[in-house]
């Protein structure tokens, strides 16, 4: 399964603080390891919301709006993509991530990337029905001969 | 924590660290099955400690100071013994068991690599590489490995048994080999993955159009093998043709289930990450390696389709090309038939069918349902319908996959 981590936003963060050479090097390491367990597909920081921009659709009508915006812990200040087998091995992951934003609370939210259309939606009830007992009957014969 | 959660991080733990685990263990012990007990034991140590303790701060470490107490009290007691029998005048042969406090700082990538050259390594079937590889790489169970291949758990338990065996008893080394040394071992490990991707995404038998975890898996090596040997083209090559291949995996299929083919899928389906993941890769293989090899090309070839927004702006001149290079490396008839296919698109059906003409008395493709398939194809769009309907329904008699018969019985339905 994919699915996206967020490194939440913080006060510094959103101030345009920028990490320390030692959590650049610790983030480097962790990213390579990312990699060389072949987990990482794509990634990057975020610049402060202040040089974000939102549109918002409210009553068919369109406004946009200049950041910076006021809800701190719910911005994203970098992200993810990684490619995992199961949500506990990107806790695992993120658990072995280097703290984000050292001297301040911060959060990683690990999110499911929706991809059950992939092999749900065109696996039909009657399909997978059919699979199963495909898949019963060459237990059945393999144990056989 | 409750047993539950804590077995589910356990997993996860283990997916995460096993194969470091035991390509550490391997390094130190220079036995893949000793090593394998070892992580066993480790990890029936942690399922037992864990609940009470709870996971430590660096369970990798952990799993592996365990591991390696049980590797030296083997150690000890296999001294004593030779003692004992030295005292009474016998020397017992034992294998060479290295001091496991010794090259412990080693690279851990290179542990990894170590792993993958002794689980593909050519003394071993091709069938019980890819078993191997899945179970000490993937660390997939032996359960696992036997659902994904349709195949009876003692079928694969007995595989791996042997194939540790034959390990054994041909006397691998264990030193990860440098140079022109590595480069020789390479085709072998690039040839497990892309089996084990090949298994997933085009079942051979079944009724499973595509089987998405081993695809995953084969990917997942993939990248891991890109990070080993970075200076590598055709490792690029081979992540590049996965992930190119693997991004149109969910518009394969329509919504009952059937198979779509290339130049039919709804082309905002495909996988824009992996697209970009694969064009990437082709570029490092690219400015790593002229001439390209096989994969690269067949990724460059895969690489022409991603980059076409509509079916009908294939660069197929270009895919002509990139066949033409690649049937001179394999020298594989059945590339020539692929060849043919992109010859009819990029010149006429005229042109193609003559090319497929020439391939029709080779012995090797006489079982080979794509060649009657591919001729009925280029004879439907030259109106020769009643050749072409003969021509589906003996490819229909010749596939051993339920969906591609299907295809080609409504192919058959459709000449008249």
């Amino acid at each position: 399964m994919r699915v996206m981590v967020m490194v939440k936003a913080t006060k510094n963060s959103e101030a345009g603080v920028m990490p320390s050479e030692e959590l650049f090097v610790e983030m480097g390491k962790f990213n390579e390891e990312l990699v060389k367990a072949g987990v990482l597909l794509a990634g990057d920081g975020l610049h402060p919301s202040g040089r974000g921009k939102r549109v918002r659709f409210s009553g068919g009508k369109k406004q946009v709006i200049d950041g910076p915006f006021a809800e701190t812990k719910e911005l994203v200040a970098g992200y993810w993509i990684w490619q995992v087998k199961s949500m506990d091995e990107a806790v695992e992951w993120a658990k072995r991530c280097p703290d984000p934003m050292p001297g301040e609370e911060s959060e990683l939210e690990i999110r499911p990337v929706f991809e059950a259309e992939d092999f749900g939606e065109a696996f039909t009830p009657e399909l997978r029905e059919k699979e199963e007992a495909l898949r019963a009957e060459t237990a059945r014969r393999l144990a056989k001969g | 924590m409750e047993a539950v959660l804590l077995s589910k991080t356990i997993e996860a733990v283990w997916r995460i660290e096993s194969a470091r685990l035991l390509g550490g263990l391997v390094r130190i012990v220079r036995d893949v099955g000793l090593a394998e007990d070892l992580a066993q034991e480790a990890l029936v140590e942690a399922l037992e400690r864990w609940p009470e303790s709870g996971v430590p701060r660096n369970p990798g470490a952990w799993l592996m100071s365990v591991a390696k107490n049980r590797a030296l009290d083997r150690l000890r007691r296999e001294r004593m013994q030779d003692r004992r029998h030295e005292a009474i005048g016998e020397v017992a042969p034992r294998h060479h068991l290295p001091d496991p406090e010794g090259a412990l700082d080693e690279d851990v990538g290179d542990d990894l690599l170590r792993l993958v050259l002794i689980a593909c390594h050519p003394v071993l079937s091709a069938q019980a590489r890819v078993a191997l590889t899945l179970r000490l790489l993937g660390g997939l169970t032996t359960e696992e490995i036997a659902r994904a291949f349709l195949v009876p758990e003692p079928t694969i338990a007995q595989r791996i048994v042997r194939a540790k065996r034959t390990l054994a008893e041909a006397k691998v080394p264990f030193e990860v080999p440098r140079g022109d040394a590595l480069l020789e071992r390479l085709p072998a490990v690039l040839e497990v993955v892309y089996l084990v991707f090949n298994e997933g995404h085009a079942a051979t038998r079944g009724d499973e159009w595509t089987r998405a975890e081993l695809c995953e898996e084969a990917l997942r090596l993939g990248r891991i093998l890109a990070g080993l040997v970075p200076g590598e083209a055709e490792v690029h090559g081979l992540v590049a043709l996965m992930e190119l291949q693997a991004s149109r995996l969910r518009a394969r299929r329509g919504p009952d289930g059937a198979p779509i083919l290339l130049l039919d899928q709804d082309r905002s389906r495909w996988d824009r990450l992996l697209i970009h993941r694969g064009l990437s890769a082709l570029a490092r293989a690219e400015a790593l390696a002229r001439p390209l090899g096989p994969y690269a090309l067949q990724a460059a070839i895969a690489a022409c389709h991603a980059r076409a927004r509509r079916a009908d702006e294939t660069d197929w001149k270009r895919i002509v090309a990139l066949y033409d290079a690649l049937a001179e490396v394999t020298q594989s008839v059945v590339v020539e038939l692929n060849r043919a296919v992109a010859v009819s698109m990029a010149f006429g059906p005229a042109a193609g069918l003559e090319l497929v003409d020439e391939l029709r008395d080779e012995p090797s493709l006489r079982a080979y349902h794509l060649l009657p398939s591919v001729r009925g194809d280029l004879l439907a769009k030259l109106g020769r319908h009643d050749e072409a309907k003969r021509e589906f329904e003996h490819a229909a008699s010749l596939t051993q996959n339920a969906r591609e018969r299907e295809l080609l019985l409504g192919r058959v339905a459709s000449c008249r």
